[in-house]
């Protein structure tokens, strides 16, 4: 069965509060789930007091203030800090989402900030991504051609090339993935929505010859049709992306070549 | 048992089974045909005279009553064996109770199926 409650040991304790910082005026409190496996103790809720006055705006800011100011323990993943490598995806107020994007005053109150759900964490808001690295893998996400490559460049029309517009944006983040249902359940079969967002963005690339086997392989209940368009990928997406309408076209592309 | 696969190895299973189209497809077919039969068939029975025993028996005896009774259900039924299906796939993974439930599906409504082909030939004759 599907688990609908967490494992032994991993239903996170009421963890250490720290202090308000000295002098600050404009407090904000976040709650961050705090982890390390190999502790053996279970996970945590953290309570930290961020001073705003001297923070940036973004919650990765406050993630980076805590870090910086108050424990430097917490681990967790950014690099750009401008939306475009996909690294500090994490759960902020229930919503999976990118931190460095994120205003803090998108939030009212108390701000909860958890690892990617249903992912096992390495620790604190680190989760192990490696299967849903593995799943962009399969997809064979880089042109396939038999054709001998031209001399300069593989041509596409302006046109053509407006058919991978919403698919080509994606930043690897797992959002969306991570908050769908179906991939919680069925994650070790389904290729979820990522992945199967950048298939489509190789099924709809006009230079690209191996449509027929990239359709072969995701001809299957799992694979592709665990899909049941709860749309969960396309709310969450902090890229604005819609996997949901690109999953759809994949199965119209099935359905057109039976028929 | 330590899983030592690679992740590709894990991801990539036992390959694509090839048929997912074909039930997606029936799945549809199935409910476009309900969205017509279903208000067809539950005005014919309101106008019937149901539930009043002998009016319902004829209308179930009539042909058209007989034949939109049959394609309403058969679609029903096909529909909902494919519906089950795919919610006991989602939810139980363990082989043995997932094989279980999913024959239980399949003989449960192939069964209610023929209970009814066989009443409604029972009342046309
Ligand atoms: S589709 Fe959006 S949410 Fe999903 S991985 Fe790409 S950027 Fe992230
Ligand atoms: S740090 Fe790169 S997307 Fe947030």
């Amino acid at each position: 069965m599907v688990e609908l409650t967490l494992p032994r040991g991993s239903q996170p304790t009421k963890g250490k509060t720290w202090p308000k910082p000295d002098g600050a005026r404009n407090v904000r409190t976040f709650r961050v789930y705090r982890y390390d496996p190999e502790s053996g103790n279970p996970p945590s809720w953290d309570t930290y007091k961020v001073d705003l006055d001297d923070c940036g705006p973004m919650v990765l800011d406050a993630i980076l203030w805590i870090k910086n100011n108050v424990d430097a323990t917490l681990a967790f993943r950014r690099s750009c800090r401008e939306g475009v490598c996909g690294s500090c995806s994490m759960n902020i107020g229930g919503r999976n989402t990118i931190a460095c994007t994120s205003g803090i005053d998108e939030y009212d109150g108390t701000i909860t900030i958890s690892p990617l759900p249903h992912q096992p964490v390495v620790r604190d808001l680190v989760p192990d991504l490696t299967q849903f690295y593995a799943q962009h893998a399969a997809i064979k996400p880089y042109l396939q051609t038999d054709t001998p490559a031209p001399e300069k460049e593989w041509k596409q029309s302006p046109e053509e090339r407006a058919e991978l517009d919403g698919a080509y944006e994606c930043i690897m983040c797992a959002s969306c993935s991570t908050a769908c249902p179906s991939y919680w359940w069925n994650g070790d079969k389904y290729l979820g929505p990522a992945a199967l967002l950048q298939s489509y963005r190789w099924l709809a690339d006009s230079r690209d010859e191996a449509k027929g086997e990239r359709l072969d392989e995701l001809d299957d209940p799992f694979k592709l049709y665990r899909c049941h368009t709860i749309m969960n990928c396309a709310q969450v997406c902090p890229k604005g992306l819609n996997p949901a309408e690109a999953i759809g076209k994949i199965k119209g592309m099935l359905v057109e070549r039976e028929s | 048992m330590t899983d030592y696969r690679t992740p590709a190895a894990k991801v990539r299973g036992l390959g694509a089974s090839g048929h997912g189209t074909a039930h997606f497809i029936a799945q549809r077919v199935t409910s476009i045909a309900l969205f017509f039969l279903v208000p067809v068939f539950v005005w014919m029975l309101a106008t019937s005279g149901a539930p009043d025993p002998a009016a319902t028996r004829a209308f179930l005896a009539s042909p058209m009553g007989a034949i939109v009774t049959l394609l309403t259900l058969t679609a029903g039924f096909h529909h909902m064996r494919s519906g089950l299906q795919v919610v006991i796939e989602d939810y139980v993974h363990k082989a043995g109770t997932k094989a279980f439930l999913l024959l239980g599906n399949t003989f449960l409504t192939l069964g209610l199926w023929l209970v009814t082909v066989f009443a409604l030939v029972k009342l046309a004759l």
